[in-house]
């Protein structure tokens, strides 16, 4: 679909840090109430990232009080005012759906480290 | 009898997605709108009624026939592909040889897109009309997609005119209304559309006001 390259190149953001999966990550929301807007950030595992272009995703999983919770955004969309990466992680899938069965240490990430 | 306000020819590009005011994905159709000119304006003493006939698309000028080529010269403009009228309830205000683009629509108003369908070949009456096909189990037997039953027996004695079965699908004329138009860009001659439209990528559709109200 290069004919819709232009087209979709308005909407493309730009800095969007280099993450993949098992990163850890802030996503700075923007959330509406009513008039006013504000900032929410929600933190988590990059679990997935899904599809390409304009149409890209990313899921973060969290485990909030007990209890997983996965969020998935469009990796262009305007409600996601700042990505910000915390630290990364060493996997070895590019899907990680297998921390939904894990809890406790095991769904723990080991941090990558570049110079080891 | 077609009582739209404008229209436009125009080439179907494809597919995308934007995002609104509200940050929510608004799924669009881009078409590359016009340009279009007006080849002829059809008047009540005249013709009887009112209507414009617009042309739109390149062609080969050795194509195109010495009476085409007559018809084009009259309007003063270069051959074009496609020929279409529009009849309209006054045409007073276009002129011969005037040009239509992207601008004929601007954003937020409501359009019936008309194009020819894909084709889909000889198609069985579950993909066609949508039949229910047979049970996959319980004793079903090479009969899964078949249509079932097609009517009584020895009265009527034959089969009524109009049964749907299989047949020939898709590669007609379709007309999908009350379509918005979610934004206009003059400069390159996009419309994007918001939803879909008949037709392959690539494939002339023509972009009227919508014919029904709100």
């Amino acid at each position: 679909m290069h004919f819709l390259d232009e087209v979709d190149a308005a909407s493309l953001r730009t800095g969007i840090p280099d993450f993949r999966p098992g990163d850890n990550v802030k996503v700075h929301v923007r959330v509406v109430e009513g008039s006013r807007s504000r900032i929410q950030i929600f933190q988590g595992v990059v679990i997935r990232r899904h599809g390409g272009g304009l149409r890209e995703t990313f899921t973060v999983r969290k485990v909030s009080f007990g209890t997983g919770v996965e969020r998935t955004f469009p990796l262009h969309s305007p409600i996601v005012e700042l990505i910000e990466l915390v630290s990364r992680g060493d996997v070895r899938r590019a899907k990680l759906y297998y921390l939904r069965d894990l809890r406790g240490k095991k769904a723990k990430i080991k941090e990558l480290r570049d110079n080891v | 009898m077609a009582i739209n306000k404008k229209g436009i020819l125009g080439e179907k590009l494809g597919m995308t997605q934007v995002w609104d005011e509200n940050n929510r994905v608004v799924p669009v159709t881009v078409v590359k709108a016009g340009p279009c000119v007006v080849t002829q304006v059809r008047t009540p003493e005249n013709d009887g009624y009112s209507g414009v006939q617009i042309a739109f698309g390149q062609i080969d000028p050795r194509k195109v026939t010495q009476p085409m080529l007559g018809h084009f010269a009259k309007a003063g403009v270069t051959p074009r592909r496609h020929l279409l009228e529009l009849r309209f309830d006054d045409a007073s205000d276009y002129a011969l040889g005037q040009e239509l683009g992207a601008d004929t629509f601007e954003a937020g108003s409501n359009i019936d897109v008309t194009g020819v369908t894909k084709g889909k070949g000889f198609a069985g009456t579950m993909k066609r009309h949508g039949f229910s096909g047979v049970s996959a189990s319980h004793g079903a037997h090479k009969n899964h997609r078949k249509p079932g039953s097609i009517g009584a027996c020895a009265t009527p004695g034959r089969v009524f005119k109009g049964v749907r079965m299989s047949g020939r699908m898709g590669g007609i004329t379709q007309t999908t209304q009350n379509l918005k138009v979610h934004a206009v860009d003059t400069e390159k001659g996009l419309i994007l559309v918001k939803g879909a439209i008949p037709g392959p990528a690539g494939s002339v559709v023509l972009l009227r006001s919508a014919a029904k109200g709100a």
